[in-house]
């Protein structure tokens, strides 16, 4: 069984920022949920619980950047990219302080909560803001270095985490490279260019459509930002065919960062979206939920079909 | 404790110098701040030219004291009082606002050497300072961090969740300075959003409070030297100050927030300054 993803990041926090003084973690009051708890408990004197006040910890958490600390912080990501979004614009973005935006329960992770809980807009607003740099999980061992990239790597960052459990994608000993996408199969008709909990289910419905006689490339763009434009530019050209599948809007996320290169790129193959219509989901158990909204493994399948039947 | 009367002299001849010298910066400008650039020149240069440690030759040292103009349009004046630091030339004052300046509309860590964060945006500073003075403690540096609010920085809700956060966490080497000029852009505090009693309302979040003159050196001076005395509370000093101060026509006039300033009130200004 895997590890949801919250688990593999509270565990990191412990493991990479426990011997080094100048992470701190930030929470706004849901660190049970958000697992920072797990640091709170190894390293008390560098937690910092703000209570239900994200703007104010996003920019204490440009103050303890700005005299040399790494500042992680933490609350559900549909929280810290509204009312952490003017810290992260004048400090992080504009000032390029050294803060980490760890954005718990994205997507539609938190289901039972409602669309007031979901986040399907924030890989659209963080890529935006100059100098962000924007990551997404897309299993517990790229979590696990996600993190460790964060302390590592100087400059502000958005990861976006998720509540739940995603399939394994990676094997233990895997090496990630910033700004490089994975391949995770390879295959000749079709290229399907996922994210987070989609790196999974695109590598499900791969099989599938191979049993149709459809041979599907999939990617695990973890990296929004910096975006792999050369591996996308190549794979287009050699599948002749390109999807993109995010627990996000289909507006200005991993499927506008893919089009653009691909625009740019005068790749001038069919592409096709995989990701929430410019809509707001509603309550309800998570599977069904991604399972109604066509962000399910039958929904790239059926997405992938249509964007090859468009191929010359 | 206490400044000397000679020391105050010498001051209070410097706050002549800098409020002139902006003056004549915001007239060539032609853009800019003068109202709040006038009421925090007393607060800027007891900082410092008495309090705070810092030094133009290393302008990055760690363990220097911090200070945070959360209500970043008075750059004009922070500006004025770091070249007279040493930080940049005087000189570069007539850069202001222009392109490929250093001195940008508000003040930016990217840009200008001896600015400890950028500001503008309204609210968000006194969180970040907080966030400074609890990584300078980490660090065990024993600096301390200077926040100087606005009016407008009280309209701000997150000023009051900073206000929670730096009493929960025992900041005692955060200070914060309110600038109370009681004008804001649209007009009177009192008619745009009441502040009420500012001091009550921070002494109810269990900060120690300092109300003084804001335009009295020696008052300020000896305010920040209690603020510096470590008792468990983040401080503030609740500055009283005239938005506008020295120039009769600007005082108290919120129409000075952002006004271009125009020629014959440029040689009123420079004549009430006792300049040529």
């Amino acid at each position: 069984m895997a590890k949801a993803i919250r688990e593999a990041y509270g565990e990191a926090l412990v493991k990479y920022g426990r011997d080094n003084p100048d992470v701190v973690v930030l929470e706004a009051d849901l660190s049970g949920s958000t697992r920072s708890a797990l640091f709170q408990a190894a390293c008390p004197e560098r937690f910092f619980n703000v209570g239900v006040a994200e703007a104010n910890m996003a920019a204490m958490a440009a103050g303890f950047a700005s005299v040399g600390k790494i500042p992680f912080i933490n609350t559900f990501a549909t929280f810290m990219i509204t009312l952490g979004l003017l810290p992260a614009r004048v400090y992080g973005s504009y000032s390029g302080l050294n803060v980490k935006y760890m954005g718990a329960y994205s997507g539609l992770s938190d289901s039972y909560d409602g669309p007031s809980h979901h986040t399907v807009e924030d890989i659209a607003l963080m890529r935006a803001l100059p100098n962000f740099r924007v990551y997404v999980a897309s299993d517990e061992l790229n979590t696990d270095w996600l993190v460790k990239h964060a302390i590592e790597s100087k400059g502000p960052m958005y990861i976006r985490l998720s509540r739940d459990v995603f399939p394994s994608v990676y094997e233990p000993g895997t090496k990630f490279e910033d700004g490089k996408g994975k391949v995770i199969r390879d295959g000749k008709d079709v290229t399907i260019a996922a994210c987070g909990i989609m790196v999974g289910f695109a590598l499900e419905a791969a099989k599938i459509l191979a049993s149709e006689g459809i041979d599907a490339r999939v990617l695990d763009i973890f990296s929004i930002k910096p975006l792999d434009a050369e591996l996308l530019l190549e794979s287009a050209r050699s599948t002749g065919a390109v999807v993109t599948a995010e627990e996000h809007s289909v507006m200005g996320g991993l499927g506008g960062a893919v089009s653009e290169v691909l625009a740019l790129g005068h790749a001038g193959v069919p592409v096709g979206f995989v990701g929430l219509a410019d809509c707001h989901a509603e309550c309800g158990a998570y599977k069904e939920l991604l399972s109604k909204y066509q962000l399910d493994v039958p929904a790239i399948a059926a997405k992938v079909r249509e964007t090859v039947a468009k191929k010359r | 404790m206490g400044l000397t009367a000679e020391r105050k002299a010498c001051l209070e001849k410097l706050c002549g110098k800098f409020r002139r010298d902006v003056i004549d910066t915001l007239y060539g400008s032609q853009t800019g701040h003068p109202g709040g650039s006038l009421s925090v020149c007393e607060i800027l240069t007891a900082l410092y030219f008495e309090k705070v440690r810092v030094d133009p030759a290393e302008p990055q040292k760690p363990d220097r004291d911090r200070v945070v103009l959360c209500k970043g349009h008075a750059a004009p004046m922070l500006y004025r009082v770091l070249a007279e630091k040493g930080f940049f030339p005087a000189e570069e004052m007539k850069t202001l606002r222009r392109l490929n300046t250093r001195l940008q509309g508000h003040p930016s860590i990217k840009h200008t050497p001896g600015v400890d964060l950028s500001t503008g945006p309204l609210g968000a500073g006194l969180s970040a300072a907080l966030g400074m003075a609890l990584g300078l403690r980490l660090s065990n540096t024993g600096a301390r961090v200077y926040a100087i609010l606005g009016d407008g920085d009280i309209n701000e809700g997150m000023v009051w969740e900073a206000g929670m956060s730096a009493v929960k966490f025992k900041a005692d080497n955060l200070i914060a300075i309110y600038d109370w000029n009681k004008v804001q852009l649209d007009g009177k505090c009192d008619d745009i959003m009441p502040l009420g009693d500012v001091n009550a309302k921070f002494a109810a979040f269990g900060w120690r409070c300092l109300p003084c003159d804001g335009h009295d050196v020696g008052a300020l001076c000896d305010a920040i030297d209690k603020a510096c005395e470590p008792d468990g509370r983040p401080s503030v000093i609740i500055a009283d100050t005239v938005k506008g101060k020295g120039v009769s026509f600007m005082e108290g006039k919120n129409t000075w927030h952002g006004k271009a300033i125009g020629e014959a009130d440029y040689k009123q200004a420079v004549a009430e300054l006792g300049g040529e």
